[in-house]
């Protein structure tokens, strides 16, 4: 009996080091310019070519500017950085979708909307969101620029095998909760070292309702519990959604992955190594009033107070809140908000545009808002607009820029000021994180449409 | 591009306990832009390290005269957060050897050992004894000895058997990194790509 995990892993482990690592076979490496160039220089001084360059795609995402992304990147080791990837890529045949091409996003987003992402596979980028892979059943996960590297160079990597966990969530989640909410809810209960060691495999029947789009936010999310990756078993809303992408498998090859892919499940009564199990009624509207993903709290309820705390945790927590400007123990509710983030590989996805769409639809944004909605990719910035989504968005107030990671990680232009609150639907919430001195308030797509028209921090 | 040998060091530590430090503090993203391996250890810890103003901020440890040392102890949790390697890098071109604390982040760990930077796993009390030797003096001083894994407080005289994976241990030992194991396998890569098991 076996976890779904150990089918697809064991059936990539090219060799057992003895007393050490597996050496496990990748079947689709992403890479973007950031952790890239070092693994490229590195592969130059062993005088080594790339092994298996039609198994790597390239995308530039981290730095990119969100306006006028057809003229010349202004900052200079920025563009530096675009165009060394896209150098590397031409030397070593590797495919590059380049700022403006139709292929162009952030590197999670683009793998999925391509079909390069497949049950069954695994997938690793040298990005920790890599785990958002793993909603289509995939092993995936992010690793270092030597790992990078490694990958270039024999299309394997050395990692030794994690421990499983399941989260199961079962039950019917309330009006107003979305995928982000139950990520939120699961890092806030286990912490932000709670899956350290441990591969998480979602479960239940509110996970299984969830769209591919929510799927992937939460196993985007899943290193923020500290966890290698997290992943879903594939079902038909999988299969689906993969069907007639570009890289999918076609005609008669699609049939035998199907037949491949179904069996892709854990097998009853297979071992993990921890379980939780949550109620899916349990779970409300979310944000974090904190430094790190774990502090979350229900909208509703008060900032925790620090009482039953001791030593470095106390220092930390107080630190934390200070760092935020909240006091212990205050509502969140009502707490002015200065910008909103819509975007990133965890909320970017057209799904996320339109239930911000939807829900701004006929209302205004708040004067006091400043909002950047940031598509994941190219494809999802057209669909918006195929959609009418960009009229709606006008009429109330925002603009649409163009695709990019942008203020997540505040690389590129996009920074929040320093001391000023933005509502992120974004993954961390870390001091600096999305600029230096800004302080991020993560939450849903829709928690975020109704901060922004009302100004403050608000239910939707 | 081997990486440097480890087999063991006696030195000071400089003591940074503060839980779930991630990596976006000891190296902030706006300074990855780098293509080389080169300068990263000047933005370790960046923004706690100076002022908004670029000025040296008098509280931070590393700008305390009496902290010095080549192992740098830090809170639970070290090293969550972004997958980013330039941490590693950072922490080691800022004149660090060993990480000593009670939980580390699992990439941080991996990019860590890949990098010649040894992360130890001490017990939280442990971790808490080290804490207090430097509070009482900072010129206390540690052992970290790979071959025997163990992690000494020199004050103390008490010592932790840290574990470390054989394969990872050797590595460092004898300064090999993976990239040459790995090109070394390519026929059984090839084999295993020409006859892959089925899930």
């Amino acid at each position: 009996m076996k976890t779904l995990f150990d089918k697809i892993w064991d059936a990539h482990v090219v060799k057992q080091v003895e007393d050490g690592p597996d050496v496990l076979y990748i079947d689709r490496h992403f890479i973007h310019e950031v952790t890239s160039p070092v693994a490229f220089l590195g592969l130059k001084n062993r005088g080594l070519k790339v092994f298996r360059p039609e198994q790597t795609t390239a995308t530039p995402d981290h730095n990119v500017p969100t306006t006028n992304q057809h003229l010349t990147i202004a900052d200079e080791l920025s563009r530096n950085q675009v165009e060394k990837l896209k150098t590397n890529c031409k030397e070593h045949g590797i495919t590059f979708h380049g700022l403006g091409t139709e292929g162009h996003g952030v590197v999670h987003i683009i793998g999925p909307e391509q079909g390069l992402t497949q049950p069954g596979m695994t997938i690793v980028c040298g990005d920790s969101h890599t785990s958002t892979h793993g909603a289509f059943g995939a092993v995936a996960f992010g690793i270092g620029t030597s790992e990078v590297e490694m990958v270039l160079a024999s299309q394997c990597i050395m990692q030794p095998k994690p421990k499983k966990m399941r989260i199961t969530i079962n039950g019917e989640l309330k009006p107003n909760v979305m995928a982000k909410d139950i990520i939120l809810y699961v890092i806030a209960k286990i912490s932000t070292s709670g899956g350290t060691g441990h591969f998480i495999e979602f479960a239940g029947s509110a996970i299984r309702s969830l769209s591919m789009e929510g799927r992937m936010t939460v196993c985007n999310m899943s290193i923020e519990c500290g966890a290698r990756g997290g992943m879903i078993a594939p079902d038909e809303k999988t299969f689906e959604y993969v069907k007639g992408r570009e890289f999918a498998p076609k005609g008669e090859d699609w049939n035998k992955a199907l037949a491949e892919w179904k069996k892709l499940k854990s097998d009853e009564g297979a071992a993990f190594d921890k379980e939780y199990t949550f109620d899916a009624a349990d779970i409300e509207p979310m944000i974090t009033y904190g430094t790190n993903p774990g502090m979350g709290i229900k909208i509703s309820k008060n900032i925790p107070v620090s009482d039953g705390l001791i030593g470095n945790d106390k220092a930390s927590f107080q630190k934390s809140l200070k760092y935020m400007g909240l006091s212990e123990g205050e509502p969140i509710l009502g707490k002015p908000v200065d910008y909103i983030f819509l975007g990133s590989c965890t909320n970017g996805r057209i799904e996320d545009f339109r239930t911000f769409a939807n829900y701004v639809k006929g209302k205004k944004k708040a004067e006091n808002v400043v909002a950047w909605l940031v598509p994941g990719s190219v494809a999802v910035e057209k669909q918006v607009r195929e959609e009418g989504l960009d009229k709606i968005l006008e009429e109330a107030g925002f603009e649409l820029r163009q695709p990019g990671c942008s203020a997540c990680l505040a690389m590129n232009p996009d920074k929040v000021p320093a001391g000023k609150y933005a509502v992120s639907t974004t993954n961390r919430n870390f001091e600096g994180r999305q600029g230096p001195g800004a302080r991020t308030l993560l939450a849903s797509p829709l928690v975020a449409a109704a901060c922004a028209v009302t100004g403050i921090v608000c239910l939707p | 591009m081997a990486i440097d040998k480890f087999i063991k060091i006696t030195s000071t530590a400089v003591p940074l306990p503060i839980e779930n430090v991630d990596t976006d503090q000891i190296i902030p993203a706006r300074f990855l832009k780098a293509v080389e391996r080169k300068g990263f250890g000047d933005n370790l810890f960046r923004d706690w390290r100076y002022t908004s103003g670029n000025k040296p901020n008098p509280d931070f440890v590393m700008n305390k005269p009496e902290y010095s040392g080549t192992i740098l102890a830090g809170g639970k949790n070290f090293g969550s957060g972004s997958s980013r390697e330039h941490a590693a890098w950072a922490i080691y071109d800022g004149g660090f050897k060993v990480v000593v604390s009670s939980f580390f982040a699992d990439i941080f760990k991996n990019n860590a050992l890949n990098n010649g930077l040894l992360p130890v796993q001490v017990s939280p009390e442990f971790l808490e004894e080290i804490f207090e030797t430097i509070g009482k003096d900072p010129k206390s001083t540690f052992t970290v000895d790979l071959v025997n894994q163990k992690f000494t407080n020199n004050v103390t005289g008490n010592s932790y058997d840290f574990e470390i994976n054989q394969y990872k241990k050797e590595c460092l030992l004898n300064g090999y990194d993976d990239i040459d194991y790995l090109v070394a396998m390519k026929e059984e890569i090839e084999a295993f790509e020409n006859h892959p098991p089925t899930p």
